[in-house]
C-alpha cells in the first residue's frame, strides 16, 4: 500500500490544533488531526473561561453552536483572607450583547472544535499517540504513531500537542519545563441546581459570574477561581510546581483548604462533587517561548508556552496560534516552500500578534512571582488587606485618623517597610510593563 | 472461499448508563454508542481465521442510521464489508424479531458472497443481556449452535469443521462441529485488535452498504419490527436497596484483623449450622 500522505498533520485536537486543522482544511489542504484521548476534549481541562473575540475571527456566530456554559457578565476578584474577603467586581450590561466572554467546559468545547475541523474535511485520526516524529536530513517528512502501519507523511507538521509537548521536545526546541515555569492547576466541578446558582450569584438564566482568588494559598504563587456553569460551578487553584515542592504541599490540599474558607464555602454548600482534575499549566511566558518554526514544522499553544498567565488567557492564545500556523501552511501550500524560510512566516506572525506582545509585556511576572516575593504577594499582603479593611469599617471608638494610620501600618509591615511597599509596586509595574 | 459473518449491534456505553428514577427507564440521551463489546470479540474471532486462511469478513447490524458508525470500526479492523440493516419498519424489535431479520440477511449475505461457514455473535447485549439473538439466528438457519464459546481450537476450512471449547456452568466442554455452524463468543476469547492507520484511514471514507425492507424479496412483514415481536416489558422498577446491618470496626490493625476473622467464624458456623 502507497504511504499515507497529506498536506498537513496537525498533533494534539485542542484548541490550537483543532482551529489549525480546521483552517487548513476550509482552504482545500488535506488535513489529518491525530489526537491520543478517546475523543477530543477527554484529556483536556481548563477553569475555564472563552472569550469571543479570537474564536469569532474563526468561525463566525460560533456562540449559536459551540457548547457554551454561561455568558460572563460580571467578573470579581476576591482577595482572601483567613476567614475574610475583600472584593472588586465589575458587571456590565454591555457585556451581554455582544458576550465578551463564556465560561465553558473543555471537554464539551473542544469534541465540538474538532467537529468543525473534521466537517471542514480534516480526518481525524483519534485514540492515536505520534510516538515520534519522521525526518529526512533535518527535516520534519511526518510521524510515526502507535497503531500498525502507522506512518504518516505531510511536508509539514503542526505540533499541537499541549504542555509536556513530548514531539518539540524531541525537536530539541523544548527542554523539559523547570519547576517554577509550570503551575499545578486543580480543579473540582461541583454540581448545583440552575436556579440556585442563579440565586447565590445574583444572575439571570444564561449569565454568569467569574470570581479570581488571591491569598490563601499557603504562601504560595498562583491564584484560585471559582466560575459559574449552567449547573455546575468549577473551582480550582494553581499553584507553581516549584513552590508546591518547596513547601511540602499536595495541590489538593490548596484545593481543600480554599473549600474551608467560609466566604467559599456558603457559595459551594450542597453541592456534589462531579469531576476532579488537575492539570500543569506553563507560566514561563515569554522568556520560555521556544523556537516556533523549522523545516517542516510549526508548534502552537500550550506546548509554546503561549499562556498569559496574569489574564487567565490560554485557549484563546492557542486558537489564535493555530489560525496563524494554518494560514501560513495555506500560504506555503500555495509555495510549496515548507523549509523554515517559508513556515518562518508563522513566527512573524506571532510576533506581530498580541500573543507575544501581551506575552512581552508581562515578561518579568514570572519572575516577580517564581522569586522570594510570593510569600509577601500571596500570603502576606492579601492577610494584611482583609486586617487593614477590617480595621477601618469596625467602630470600636478610636478615631478615624488613628485607625487610617494603623491600617496602613499594617499593610507596610506585611510588605517589609515603605520602601518594601514601594519596591514591589515599581517592580509589580515593570512585571507587567516590561 | 471462506466467508464468514459477524452480527453487531451498537449499543449505549454501559460505563454512562444511567436510569431515569421517575419513569424506570434507561436514559440513553447523550450516552455515548459502542459496540457491543462481545461482538467485537467476534470480529476479532473471524479476523483471525481470514489471516490465517484467507477468506472473507462481512459484517452485519440492524440499527439506525447512525449505526453506520459502528460497521466503519469493524472495518478499520480490517472486515471487508459492512450491512446497515436500517428501514423504520424494522425498529421495535424483539429477539424474535431481530433473529428473523438477520437470518434473511445472512441468507441475503449468502447469495451475494458465498454462504457463510461461520457466523459469530456476542454472547448477549449489554443493553438487552438476554443472550437469544445467535441461537435465534442459528434455528432459523439450521446452522449448528455453538454458544458461549471461550476458545476456537481449530479450523479446518477443507475438511469443513470447527473444533471449540463451550464454558459452560458446570465445566468446559470440548465440541466439534461441520459447517455451517453459529458460534456465539465470551469476552474470554480474544482481545480486538487495534485498528491499523491504513484500516483506519480507510474507514474513514468507506460507506457501508444499507439494506432496507425494499431488498427483501421473501420478508414476511408480519414477523418484522413490532409487529413481529410478541414481548411485552409489561413493567421496570428499580429494586429497593436492601439493608444490610453494618458493624464498622475500630482500632489498631492487629485488633481490627483478629476481630474481623472472629466475626467470619461466628458467621461460617451460623450458617453451616442453619
Amino acid at each position: 500500500m502507497d504511504k499515507p500522505r497529506f498536506d498537513a498533520i496537525v498533533v494534539g485536537a485542542g484548541p490550537a490544533g483543532s482551529v489549525a486543522a480546521y483552517t487548513m482544511a476550509k482552504q482545500g489542504l488535506r488535513v489529518a488531526l491525530i489526537e491520543r484521548g478517546e475523543f477530543p476534549g477527554a484529556k483536556n481541562v481548563f477553569g475555564g473561561v472563552l472569550y469571543r473575540k479570537p474564536l469569532e475571527d474563526i468561525i463566525p456566530e460560533f456562540w449559536k453552536e459551540a457548547p457554551l456554559e454561561r455568558r460572563v457578565v460580571e467578573q470579581r476578584l476576591w482577595v482572601l483572607g483567613h476567614d475574610s474577603v475583600v472584593g472588586f467586581s465589575f458587571r456590565s450590561a454591555r457585556f451581554q450583547d455582544p458576550p465578551n466572554a463564556w465560561t465553558g467546559q473543555r471537554a464539551k468545547f473542544d469534541a465540538w472544535l474538532a467537529g468543525k475541523a473534521e466537517q471542514a474535511g480534516a480526518t481525524p485520526i483519534y485514540e492515536t499517540t505520534v510516538t515520534s516524529l519522521i525526518r529526512e536530513g533535518g527535516r520534519v517528512v511526518g510521524v510515526r504513531t502507535d497503531r500498525e502501519d502507522g506512518d504518516l507523511y505531510a511536508p509539514v507538521t503542526v505540533i499541537a500537542d499541549g504542555v509536556n509537548s513530548m514531539l518539540a521536545k524531541s525537536l530539541g526546541v523544548h527542554r523539559e519545563w523547570r519547576p517554577d515555569q509550570v503551575s499545578l492547576a486543580v480543579k473540582e466541578v461541583l454540581a448545583l441546581p440552575r436556579g440556585v446558582i442563579e440565586e447565590r450569584f445574583g444572575v439571570r438564566d444564561g449569565d454568569g459570574v467569574t470570581i479570581e482568588l488571591v491569598g490563601e494559598t499557603f504562601g504560595m504563587a498562583g491564584l484560585g477561581f471559582l466560575y459559574t456553569n449552567q449547573d455546575t460551578l468549577s473551582l480550582g487553584v494553581g499553584v507553581m510546581v516549584s513552590d508546591l515542592r518547596e513547601k511540602g504541599v499536595k495541590p489538593y490540599q490548596v484545593l481543600d483548604h480554599l473549600k474551608q474558607h467560609p466566604e467559599i464555602r456558603r457559595l459551594i454548600e450542597g453541592a456534589e462533587t462531579k469531576e476532579y482534575a488537575a492539570h500543569l499549566i506553563p507560566e514561563g511566558g515569554f522568556d520560555a517561548m521556544p523556537p516556533l518554526a523549522g523545516d517542516g514544522w510549526m508548534v502552537c499553544g500550550d506546548a509554546a508556552q503561549m499562556v498569559n498567565a496574569a489574564h487567565r488567557e490560554g485557549t484563546d492564545l492557542a486558537m489564535l496560534s493555530g489560525r496563524l500556523a494554518g494560514e501560513t501552511a495555506v500560504a506555503c501550500h500555495g509555495t510549496g516552500d515548507w523549509t523554515v524560510g517559508g513556515l518562518g512566516a508563522y513566527t512573524r506572525a506571532i510576533r506581530n500578534s498580541i500573543i507575544q506582545r501581551d506575552l512581552k509585556k508581562y515578561r518579568g511576572l514570572h519572575g516577580l512571582l517564581a522569586g522570594s516575593q510570593a510569600e509577601t504577594l500571596f500570603g502576606q499582603l492579601p492577610q494584611a488587606l482583609n486586617d487593614a479593611v477590617y480595621e477601618m469599617l469596625s467602630v470600636d471608638g478610636q478615631s478615624k485618623q488613628d485607625k487610617q494610620k494603623r491600617a496602613m501600618a499594617l499593610i507596610r509591615e506585611a510588605a517589609g517597610g515603605t520602601a518594601g511597599l514601594a519596591g514591589i509596586g515599581w517592580r509589580g509595574w515593570r512585571a507587567m510593563n516590561g | 472461499m471462506l466467508h464468514m459473518v459477524v452480527c453487531i449491534k451498537q449499543v449505549p456505553d454501559s460505563r454512562e448508563i444511567r436510569i431515569d428514577p421517575k419513569t424506570n427507564t434507561l436514559i440513553r440521551q447523550g450516552v455515548p454508542a459502542i459496540v457491543n463489546p462481545y461482538d467485537l470479540n467476534g470480529v476479532e474471532a473471524a479476523l483471525q481465521i481470514k489471516d490465517q486462511f484467507g477468506g472473507r469478513v462481512t459484517v452485519l447490524t440492524m440499527g439506525p442510521p447512525s449505526a453506520d458508525k459502528a460497521l466503519r470500526q469493524c472495518v478499520a479492523m480490517g472486515a471487508d464489508e459492512g450491512v446497515l440493516i436500517s428501514d423504520r419498519a424494522f425498529a421495535g424489535a424483539d429477539t424474535l424479531a431481530t433473529s428473523y431479520v438477520l437470518a434473511k440477511s445472512i441468507e441475503k449475505a449468502g447469495r451475494l458472497w458465498g454462504q457463510p461457514a461461520i457466523v459469530f455473535c456476542g454472547k448477549q447485549t449489554l443493553d438487552g443481556d438476554t443472550g437469544q439473538v445467535g441461537p435465534g439466528i442459528a434455528c432459523r438457519l439450521d446452522y449448528e449452535q455453538l454458544t458461549y464459546v471461550e476458545a476456537i481450537e481449530s479450523v479446518d476450512p477443507d475438511r469443513g469443521e470447527v473444533v471449540v471449547r463451550r464454558h459452560l456452568e458446570d465445566g468446559v466442554e470440548r465440541v466439534r462441529a461441520p459447517f455451517p455452524v453459529l458460534i456465539t463468543v465470551l469476552a474470554e476469547m480474544n482481545k480486538p485488535r487495534r485498528a491499523s492507520l491504513p484500516g483506519l484511514l480507510h474507514a474513514q471514507t468507506y460507506q457501508p452498504i444499507v439494506w432496507s425492507t425494499a431488498d427483501f424479496e421473501d420478508l414476511d412483514r408480519s414477523k418484522i419490527g413490532l409487529r413481529g415481536s410478541p414481548t411485552v416489558v409489561s413493567k421496570t422498577w428499580v429494586p429497593e436497596p436492601r439493608q444490610v446491618d453494618t458493624e464498622f470496626l475500630k482500632g489498631e490493625t492487629g485488633e481490627v484483623t483478629s476481630r474481623l476473622a472472629q466475626v467470619l467464624v461466628e458467621r461460617l458456623q451460623t450458617v453451616q449450622g442453619a
